[in-house]
C-alpha cells in the first residue's frame, strides 16, 4: 500500500524547470531514497511536498488524500514533515523550545511534554543540554535534535534532506541507526542522501534522479550493485 | 547645590518622560525589523494618525470611550499598512519593501493632511495623568512621571510575551528563519501581523503620553519623535527591544541636558550626529547581534 503517491510533478524556478514530470511512490513502512547528483531536483521533489515551492503541475496524493493544494501548515497537520537539510534548528532558542516548537500544531499539552520525555529518551544528549541554545550544540547534536523536533509533530512521512551532511563518519553511522529505529516504530521515511552508498544499503526502494527526471528505479541492494549507478555515484566502479 | 538640583530636575524629569515615549516608538521599529528585516518609515504616521484618532474621537464620545478605540483604531491601522503595503511584497527583494514603506508613511501623512485640511488640532486633556504636580522644587505634569512607569510595565509585559508564550516562540522562530518556521506549521503571515499589532499598540499609548504635552496636532507631529525613535531603535541595536528600551531613555534625557545647559539649539542635532557616530563606530549599536552565518 503506497503512502505517498506523487504524479506527474513539475516545478519551475523563474522559468527554468527544476522538476520535468517525476512520478514516483512511498509504500506505507518503507525507507526511500532519492538519489542524484547536484542539481537534479532532489530537494525540489521535498520541498514541493512541503510546499515550500509552488508546484506549476502534478497531484500529491498522501494517505489517501489529494494534498496538492494544501498549504504547508496543513501538510505538517496531516503528517507529512521535512527535517531540512542543514539541520536548521533555531539557534536562538533553547533545545526544549526547539522541540517545543516542533509541536506547534498540536494543542495537547499533556502529549506534548510526553512526546517531548520520549525524544529525550531517545537521544539523551538532547537531555543533557535541555536549556542550552542550540546554537551553541555540535553538528551532529543538532542533527538530532533537527530529528526530534520533526518527531514532535508524529510524522506519519518524515522526509529528510542529507542528514548526514557535514558529519562525521561515526556520527553518520548513528544517524543511519536512528532511521532504522524510526523505521521500525512505523515511521515511513523518504531520505535524500549524498552517502549514496549507506543510503542504498539502507533503504528499500531507491529511484534516481538526473536533471529533473527519475532515469532508475529498484530496491536499494540491487541498485546499489547495478554497475551504471556504482559508477555514476558511488565512484567505485574500477574497484574490483 | 540645592540650587543646582532645581535648576536641572526639570530637564531631567522631561528627558525621563520624552525618553519613555521615545521608547514606546522604537519598540514597533524594532520588533518590525527583528522579524522582517525592514525599516518601517509608516510607524511614525501611525503614531501621528493615533493622535488625530484620539482628537476626533473625543469629540464625540467620552474618554473612556475615546481611549480604547483610539488604541484598537491605531491596531488595525497597523495592522492594514502590514497587509496591504507589505505583505504582498513578502518574496521582493528588500529594498522594494523599504520603498513601499516610504510610500505608505508619504500617503497617511497626505491623508492626514486632507482629512484635517492642514489645521493644527487641538489635542484633548487627558485629565489625570494632565494634573500638574510638584517634586521638590520642579512642577510638573503627571505624565511625566507616568510614562517611565507605565515604559517600563509594559515593556516587562512585552518581554514576558516573547520569552513564554507560543506566539513569543513563534515570533522569535520566525525571525530566524522564515522556511523552517513554515515548516513547524506556524503562519508566517499571522506572526507577522501580530507583530504589527503589538509596536502599534505601543505606538498608540506612546502618542496618549507624547501628545499630553503638547497643545496641537499636526499632520507631520509624529516625524520627528518617529525619527528619534528609530535612531533609539539603531543606537539600542536595531533587532533588541532591551536595546531600543535603553537607546530612546539614553536619547531622551541627553537630549534635556542638553537644554539644561543652554544649547537647545542643538538638541536635534546631537540625536542624529549619534545616528552618524553609531553607524560608523559600532553599527550593531549598544546590543545588536552580529549577523553570522553557521554552513
Amino acid at each position: 500500500m503506497s503512502l505517498l503517491n506523487v504524479t506527474d510533478l513539475k516545478v519551475s524556478y523563474g522559468g527554468i524547470e527544476a522538476l520535468k514530470g517525476v512520478s514516483f511512490q512511498v509504500k506505507k513502512g518503507q525507507i526511500v531514497t532519492l538519489i542524484g547528483a547536484n542539481g537534479a531536483g532532489k530537494s525540489t521533489i521535498l520541498r514541493a511536498i512541503s510546499r515550500l515551492v509552488s508546484i506549476k503541475s502534478g497531484a500529491i496524493n498522501f494517505d489517501g488524500r489529494d494534498i496538492t493544494s494544501l498549504d504547508t501548515a496543513s501538510i505538517v497537520g496531516q503528517g507529512v514533515v521535512l527535517v531540512p537539510e542543514g539541520r536548521r534548528v533555531f539557534p536562538n532558542l533553547t533545545v526544549f523550545e526547539n522541540l517545543k516548537i516542533g509541536a506547534y500544531l498540536r494543542t495537547n499539552q499533556k502529549e506534548v511534554e510526553d512526546s517531548i520525555e520520549y525524544v529525550y529518551q531517545r537521544f539523551p544528549k538532547l537531555k543533557e543540554r535541555h536549556w542550552q541554545l542550540a546554537g551553541t550544540l555540535s553538528g551532529g547534536e543538532q542533527q538530532m535534535l533537527a530529528v526530534g523536533r520533526a518527531l514532535m509533530a508524529r510524522p506519519k512521512l518524515l522526509m529528510m534532506d542529507e542528514p548526514s551532511l557535514g558529519l562525521a563518519p561515526l556520527v553518520v553511522r548513528e544517524i543511519f541507526d536512528i532511521i532504522r529505529r524510526l523505521q521500525q516504530e512505523g515511521i515511513t521515511i523518504l531520505l535524500i542522501e549524498q552517502n549514496a552508498n549507506t543510503a542504498l544499503r539502507t533503504s528499500q526502494y531507491a529511484y534516481v534522479l538526473e536533471t529533473g527526471r527519475i532515469i532508475m528505479e529498484g530496491p536499494g541492494i540491487e541498485l546499489l550493485h547495478n554497475p551504471q549507478i556504482r559508477d555514476a555515484y558511488l565512484g567505485q566502479s574500477r574497484r574490483k | 547645590m540645592y540650587d543646582f538640583i532645581s535648576a536641572n530636575l526639570p530637564y531631567l524629569l522631561a528627558g525621563i518622560s520624552v525618553g519613555g515615549q521615545y521608547a514606546m516608538i522604537a519598540i514597533g521599529y524594532t520588533m518590525v525589523y527583528g522579524i522582517l528585516r525592514l525599516i518601517n518609515f509608516a510607524h511614525g504616521d501611525v503614531f501621528t494618525a493615533a493622535a488625530y484618532a484620539m482628537v476626533y474621537m473625543n469629540a464625540t464620545m467620552p474618554l473612556y470611550l475615546s481611549l480604547p478605540l483610539t488604541i484598537l483604531f491605531t491596531v488595525i491601522l497597523g495592522y492594514s499598512v502590514e497587509r496591504i503595503a507589505y505583505k504582498p511584497l513578502r518574496s521582493a527583494p528588500r529594498m522594494s519593501i523599504m520603498i513601499s514603506s516610504i510610500g505608505a508613511s508619504y500617503l497617511l501623512q497626505n491623508l492626514m493632511w486632507y482629512i484635517t485640511s492642514g489645521l493644527a488640532r487641538q489635542y484633548p486633556t487627558i485629565p489625570w495623568i494632565s494634573k500638574t504636580v510638584t517634586i521638590f522644587t520642579a512642577t510638573t505634569k503627571m505624565v511625566t512621571l507616568v510614562t517611565p512607569v507605565l515604559t517600563l510595565v509594559l515593556v516587562l509585559l512585552l518581554v514576558q510575551l516573547i520569552n513564554h508564550t507560543k506566539i513569543g516562540m513563534a515570533m522569535r522562530a520566525v525571525s530566524k528563519d522564515f522556511e523552517t518556521s513554515r515548516l513547524m506549521g506556524i503562519k508566517i503571515n499571522k506572526v507577522i501581523s501580530v507583530t504589527f499589532m503589538i509596536g502599534s499598540f505601543l505606538a498608540a499609548i506612546g502618542s496618549m503620553l507624547y501628545f499630553t504635552n503638547y497643545t496641537a496636532v499636526v499632520p507631520t507631529a509624529g516625524a520627528m519623535p518617529g525619527l528619534k525613535a528609530f535612531v533609539a531603535a539603531v543606537f539600542g541595536g536595531i533587532g533588541s527591544i532591551p536595546g531600543a528600551v535603553i537607546g530612546a531613555f539614553i536619547i531622551g534625557i541627553v537630549e534635556n541636558i542638553i537644554k539644561a545647559v543652554g544649547l537647545t539649539t542643538f538638541s536635534d542635532a546631537f540625536t542624529f550626529a549619534l545616528l552618524i557616530f553609531i553607524l560608523i563606530f559600532k553599527p550593531t549599536g549598544l546590543f545588536g547581534e552580529v549577523i553570522h552565518e553557521k554552513v
